[in-house]
């Protein structure tokens, strides 16, 4: 199992050093000048999104080329080298049922399914879960953070 | 013998002997091969009559099956499972509603996450602090992580707070909460969604894949709250936390003081942290070894923010 995720995790940033194209696999990627999320945002990229990648740096992919135009840095970590079909045809389908190249975006364990976990579980609140994901600190706070505490250099 | 048991005694002996081929292929190669493998073998039983087109394809998608594991789990269905997990971990728990002390967590974490392995998650990591004098912390996969008050007065610096936290992160980043989904659980729901092309499921597809969903969420809450990782895991996201603190900036030399605090207060009996993880000791001899010296040393900004927040606790 070791091997396959090391596999996995070389395949991905071999995909990416060697340039082509890949998929955004975040809710939203952000693009940045240069290969560091201290960087100035250039844009952002919507999840699926197949964009062109070129040259990497220590774990960073240069998005070169995507359907909005938007280019910039984005880590590695947010790219997939396979296809996310937001909505799937068969054929689509077929492919992702092998398994290797298309994932379905969108499908699997979502929404639809969260809902009807609740309602065989009444007692599970996700209140505090949607309060906690209000909790995204702006960039430009955490960097002042991580300078007043002499860190991030 | 008839002709119709002869056929069915044929079409037995046909998928035994392609099941056998590819469970030994599968023992010596790997996933991809094996559905190759698995795919050549049909069409050469169903060419010489062995089986037919119906069991060839039924052995095929079998073998597609099984193949599925944590791994084919994409970002956004980790963070619906997150999502649950941290929801049921609140059934037990209630949260610490203080502004202040949960803006403090989630920017020293969401900082440190930054410098993870893997920084992007499809919903983003964020910080919970529980009302618990419990000693305990749960990373729900994709980066929801929930902490107590108790495990939080462990730290005497914010330097050791980053610690607990970075220590989190790592559960995060090598994929341990997905890990803990049993071999199976997931090969029926996931090959069924991806036969089925329709937008939204239908009713039977539904509870098949909630089903699954039910069976995976138990198996990583009951993992996090009951029987806690292996301790190859405690210390692999021991060794992530050291990376992620030392990338940072801070010192990680503060896990080591950290856990020497925990160990002060380690009843083995708890049912808490003592369940759920290795003793203290064991973790802090393990980081010993890679080098690292227990150290209170922190910068007098940070210090000065920590002491403030601290009070909250």
């Amino acid at each position: 199992m070791k091997i396959k995720i090391g596999i996995c995790t070389w395949a991905m940033a071999a995909a990416c050093a060697w340039g082509g194209p890949m998929s955004v696999q975040v809710r939203e990627g952000v693009l940045r000048n240069r290969a560091s999320f201290l960087g100035t945002v250039t844009g952002t990229l919507a999840y699926g999104e197949r964009v062109d990648v070129g040259q990497r740096q220590a774990g960073w992919c240069e998005v070169v080329g995507s359907p909005s135009g938007a280019t910039g840095w984005l880590h590695e970590s947010a790219l997939t080298p396979k296809r996310l079909v937001v909505e799937s045809g068969v054929d689509d389908a077929r492919i992702a049922a092998s398994g290797e190249e298309v994932a379905l975006a969108g499908k699997g364990f979502n929404k639809e399914v969260e809902a009807e976990y609740k309602k065989q579980n009444a007692t599970l609140d996700y209140a505090w879960v949607d309060r906690m994901l209000d909790y995204q600190i702006p960039q430009a706070q955490l960097i002042d953070f991580l300078r007043q505490g002499g860190l991030g250099r | 013998m008839s002709t119709k048991t002869h056929t069915i005694w044929m079409s037995g002996a046909g998928i035994a002997v392609v099941a056998l081929a590819v469970a030994a292929m599968w023992a010596l190669t790997g996933c991809e091969t094996m559905n190759q493998l698995a795919e050549l073998g049909t069409s050469i039983a169903v060419a010489t009559g062995d089986i037919t087109t119906n069991e060839a394809a039924s052995i095929n998608r079998t073998t597609r099956a099984v193949t599925k594991t944590f791994e084919d789990i994409t970002p956004e269905q980790e963070y619906y499972i997150g999502r649950t997990v941290a929801a049921t971990v609140l059934l037990g728990y209630q949260p610490l509603p203080d502004p202040d002390l949960n803006l403090y967590v989630n920017t020293i974490g969401q900082s440190l996450a930054q410098f993870s392995k893997r920084p992007e998650t499809f919903g983003g990591y964020r910080f919970l602090v529980l009302d618990s004098d419990d000693i305990n912390a749960f990373a729900a996969p994709g980066g929801l992580i929930l902490v107590t008050r108790g495990l939080l007065k462990c730290c005497e610096t914010e330097d050791e707070l980053a610690a607990v936290l970075a220590h989190e992160i790592g559960h995060v980043e090598k994929l341990h909460g997905l890990r803990a989904i049993k071999t199976g659980r997931l090969s029926t729901a996931l090959s069924t969604l991806a036969l089925e092309s329709a937008k939204t499921l239908g009713s039977e597809q539904l509870a098949e894949v909630t089903q699954s969903f039910d069976e995976s969420i138990s198996d990583i809450t009951s993992t996090l709250m009951n029987s806690g990782y292996s301790r190859r895991l405690e210390f692999e996201a021991d060794r992530c936390a050291v990376d992620i603190l030392r990338k940072a900036g801070y010192s990680p030399g503060a896990l080591v003081a950290m856990l020497e605090n925990m160990q002060a207060n380690w009843v083995s009996t708890r049912l808490d942290f003592a369940a759920t993880h290795p003793p203290p000791a064991d973790r802090i001899a393990q980081l010993k070894c890679k080098g690292l010296t227990s150290t209170k040393k922190t910068a007098p900004a940070r210090q000065q923010r920590f002491d403030a927040i601290r009070k909250a606790l």
